[in-house]
């Protein structure tokens, strides 16, 4: 890719000259670190309901945020628009935050950097297609769902997409750029049996354009998906309550992964010693079964970047090899002081947001047992395939996922699907417990929403199918 | 300013070719302030502006935002949305709500204070570093922070639409919160405490807030889990909080024409104990869900949601309301997108006569649950199961702090249940509510 190409260059004519003046204003009261992060990103949303074409929504978000890092402190603001003197006006805001004593910090020329990779590399972005094929899709979803079962009362599909032009200059000579492609499709259905409703849910996207609905994840596919969901819960039974021995199934099911270790693993709160794994790098915390990487070099997946939002190349990282803790994720104000490399893992929902560390796409590589086999040798117990969301309290490790189709394994055999639990464990020792991997790893289909102070991200997460041997289960059957 | 922008955005609207429009425009100064260790660790002002705009072409629609209101933006936005209205389908319910709804004059509700502003940056930082420091102050197993912060705002909603209606407010909010980290020999635990207002005199004191946040988080030392068991369960007013969002979006009118709710059909019935009473009350003076009127333009109400345990009403914008036959009841509410979706207002429940001490003292043995957590909650069944953190009561006293535990039922029960409210509502955002006590829910540990 070439800088030049950056819409920030080409169409808004700012210029190097014009990034080292906002980053000398930036550091003008002193400060270790400045950088600029432009964004103009374009939005389009497309929803289905009761068989009609209910809206249709744009939105465009232009911006500049302005941070300033003088010591372990962060000053930041922004400008709502690509104006010189609002974004002037930023960088002296942000600038509050140094001591005005110091003299003022030193920049380099933000020169571009050579970017070989691209990891969505798609020659039509989604926001120059036509809206009528997008609500094509809807429609197919629509008639899939409803062809599935007489029970399926209603049906709300939905398109979004995102086109993201980003680019970042920092005080140390670097300026970067991207653009970010990203699609996803939903589908919600609500089944109705002798006044009893149920809902199914099931989506799928990534970093790619349309053709992505046409070659991987057929709009159809993932309605029939949902309209199965909902018809199976109509005939679910009370979920059991207590500790047991627990499968998950492949994929989205990695949502544990996410919540047990990888929120806990985010350096900013091991920097500050506030997470329950500070202090346990080189410890075993998992069996020697689990090894757990964040990649966000996957191409065209949801949790990709070609660079993180400091500019910084994404990595592979592994987080835990063979059960022993390797390692945090990174951004460039924890990586400084905890005097560890950078790993790609600055990320902000919009220049409107101080970056922070954050996952990408997060899985357990595949281990070496068929998943048949894995439930066969329950005796008693849940089989968990499908998830709602979780949530974890990062301070005491403990964490929920939410499981919206499971089962009960009796005799090592699936019997009777169960209504939707909560389970709940401890991030540290949850994944000691896993006495078997499967050879089955799967990624999720791109759906995967992070939250984080009030942040949220696009992420992908994926499991193989894994055996846990206890772990709570939050049903009312006792 | 933002009114005559408005103006424009409706006038070039029409000229694009649209039957009627509507836009909001809204504009927020703001300030936080985040300390941490005693040091400032963030620090960050800024001016965001959103305007969102929605276009009718007959009974076709389609909205659209941005958060550059520049001129040429804005009409290249507006023209392209007209264009996207043509290619969405005919909706019967469809269109701005009718002109007989809307008003020119509204209460003054107190949501403007300006004696924020007499606060210098310094003593803004101050205040979160004060209530830090309480904390800090209040017990020596206060060890770490994840910081105090201060928050205020100044915001401006401007709205107009084709059919004359100009309208326009502004409100200010403060807030301070603390999330002090307490520390034993078996590990961490936080908590916080947080108080937010619209104006100064209401906020709490920094040291009332440390000094909150620090016993919060102390008393949840060496939490354990404890056995699966079926027994009462008491939530506190800020736990009890997500009850109640729950119950509104099951009342929220999107969620009854779509039957994605366990209360759909049940309008004049009995879904609640008769001790309980829900209201939407848009016009409580300087509340922080306060406004003259929604997003819409329509005028805001009181709106008794379950009186004395029978569900009477749902909430309305414009267009749930001709779905269902209904009036609009002032809660449209755009979304960050531009789409008009329902809101909240100040949803609570009212208070009971029950001090929380008196509510504790009633059980033999129960769970007093202080966190909720998980995405367990589903809206179309009522199906519940959340993971919690709480306090063992035993003979109506507080025994050792629980970990690592679910609490589930159904909220068709739940809100059958309500046995006990406490007196105590607390008001920290739009929806609020009191100490609450369910005669029997599961619970799910060893």
């Amino acid at each position: 890719m070439d800088l030049n190409r950056s819409i920030f260059f080409d169409k808004y004519n700012v210029t190097t000259r014009d990034l080292e003046a906002y980053l000398s204003e930036a550091l003008s009261r002193g400060g270790d670190y400045a950088d600029l992060y432009f964004e103009y990103r374009i939005n389009h949303s497309i929803v289905l309901e009761e068989q009609i074409i209910k809206s249709a929504t744009k939105g465009v978000s232009i911006g500049v945020g302005v941070r300033v890092i003088s010591g372990e402190k962060t000053g930041y603001a922004y400008s709502a628009d690509l104006n010189r003197e609002n974004i002037l006006k930023a960088a002296r805001t942000a600038a509050f935050i140094a001591n005005a004593s110091s003299a003022g910090g030193t920049i380099q020329v933000p020169t571009p950097l050579n970017q070989e990779r691209n990891l969505y590399s798609i020659s039509i972005f989604p926001a120059e297609l036509e809206i009528a094929q997008k609500i094509a899709l809807l429609e197919q979803a629509d008639d899939a769902a409803r062809a599935y079962d007489p029970r399926i009362k209603q049906v709300q599909a939905s398109y979004v997409d995102e086109t993201k032009h980003v680019l970042v200059a920092t005080s140390e000579g670097r300026a970067a750029w991207d653009l970010q492609p990203l699609v996803r499709l939903n589908v919600m259905v609500i089944a109705e049996e002798n006044g009893k409703r149920q809902s199914g849910y099931q989506g799928g996207g990534g970093r790619r354009a349309l053709d992505i609905f046409t070659a991987d994840l057929d709009p159809r596919e993932l309605a029939r998906e949902s309209a199965r969901q909902a018809i199976l819960q109509l005939r679910a039974i009370d979920a059991p309550a207590g500790t047991m021995e627990v499968v998950l199934g492949p994929g989205w099911p990695g949502i544990l992964l996410h919540e047990a270790i990888g929120h806990g693993l985010e350096a900013d709160f091991n920097r500050k010693k506030t997470s329950a794994f500070t202090g346990l790098v080189g410890k075993k915390v998992a069996s020697e079964l689990c090894t757990v990487v964040d990649d966000g070099t996957i191409p065209f997946r949801r949790g990709s970047l070609n660079m993180d939002d400091e500019g910084n190349p994404t990595h592979k990282t592994v987080l835990i090899e063979k059960g022993v803790l390797q390692g945090y994720l990174q951004d460039q104000l924890s990586s400084k002081f905890m005097n560890a490399q950078l790993t790609g893992n600055g990320r902000r929902q919009g220049y409107d947001h101080i970056p922070m560390p954050r996952m990408t796409n997060t899985f357990m590589m595949s281990g070496e047992s068929a998943p048949e086999d894995i439930i066969k040798s329950v005796n008693k117990g849940l089989y968990a395939v499908h998830f709602g969301g979780g949530q974890v309290d990062i301070t005491s490790g403990k964490f929920v996922f939410t499981a919206s189709e499971a089962y009960l394994i009796e005799n090592g055999h699936i019997t009777a699907p169960v209504k939707g639990a909560t389970l709940i464990g401890d991030g540290p020792t949850v994944l000691r417990q896993v006495t078997a991997v499967g050879n089955d790893l799967k990624l999720d289909q791109g759906v995967g929403i992070c939250g984080k102070e009030g942040q949220t991200i696009p992420v992908s997460v994926g499991l193989p199918t894994i055996k846990i041997h206890e772990i709570t289960v939050g049903g009312t059957e006792k | 300013m933002l009114q005559q922008k408005a103006q424009h955005v409706i006038d070039r609207a029409r000229k694009s070719g649209a039957s009627a429009a509507d836009v909001m425009i809204r504009e927020d100064d703001s300030f936080s302030v985040t300390v941490r260790m005693g040091e400032i660790e963030t620090l960050k002002e800024a001016i965001s502006r959103s305007l969102m705009l929605r276009v009718f072409i007959g009974k076709r629609t389609a909205t659209s935002h941005t958060s550059d209101i520049s001129e040429p933006v804005v009409d290249r936005l507006v023209d392209e949305t007209v264009e996207m209205a043509r290619l969405t389908s005919e909706d019967e319910s469809g269109g701005l709500p009718e002109s007989s709804f809307f008003q020119s004059s509204f209460p003054d509700l107190k949501l403007l204070d300006p004696t924020w502003e007499s606060l210098t940056p310094e003593e803004r930082i101050d205040l979160a570093v004060r209530t830090e420091k309480a904390a800090f102050a209040t017990d020596p197993a206060i060890t770490n922070s994840e910081g105090a912060s201060f928050d205020y705002a100044r915001s401006h909603v401007a709205l107009a639409n084709t059919s004359g209606f100009a309208g326009q407010y502004q409100g200010t909010g403060g807030s301070l919160v603390c999330i002090p980290i307490a520390q034993s020999s078996e590990g961490m635990q936080r908590d916080h405490w947080v108080s937010a207002a619209r104006h100064r005199h209401q906020l709490e004191a920094p040291e009332e807030i440390g000094r909150k946040a620090a016993e919060r988080a102390v008393r949840r030392l060496r939490a354990r889990k404890i056995p699966t068991c079926r027994v009462p369960v008491v939530f506190d007013p800020l736990c009890a909080r997500s009850l109640l969002s729950h119950i509104f979006d099951a009342v929220a009118g999107g969620s009854i024409y779509r039957r994605s709710s366990f209360l759909v059909d049940q309008i004049g019935q009995s879904v609640a104990s008769p001790n309980v009473t829900i209201v939407d009350d848009a016009r409580m003076p300087a509340g922080l869900g306060s406004c003259p009127f929604d997003d819409e333009g329509v005028p805001t109400q009181t709106t008794p949601i379950i009186e004395n345990g029978v569900l009477r009403n749902y909430l309305h914008s414009a267009y749930t309301a001709r779905k269902l036959g209904s009036k609009p009841t002032g809660n449209g509410s755009r979304a960050a997108s531009g789409v008009v979706t329902i809101g909240p207002t100040n949803f609570y429940l009212k208070a009971g006569t029950h001090t929380p001490e008196e509510i504790v003292g009633s059980i033999k043995s129960g769970l007093y649950v202080m966190e909720a957590i998980g995405f367990g909650v589903n809206t179309v069944t009522g199906d519940y199961s959340r993971g919690v953190v709480g306090i063992w009561i035993e003979n109506g006293r507080f025994t050792y702090p629980v970990q690592e535990v679910t609490i589930a039922s159904n909220l068709r029960e739940m809100l059958k249940n309500i046995e006990m409210i406490g007196n105590d509502v607390t008001f920290v955002g739009a929806i609020a509510a009191p100490t609450l006590k369910i005669s029997k829910m599961v619970i799910s540990g060893e």
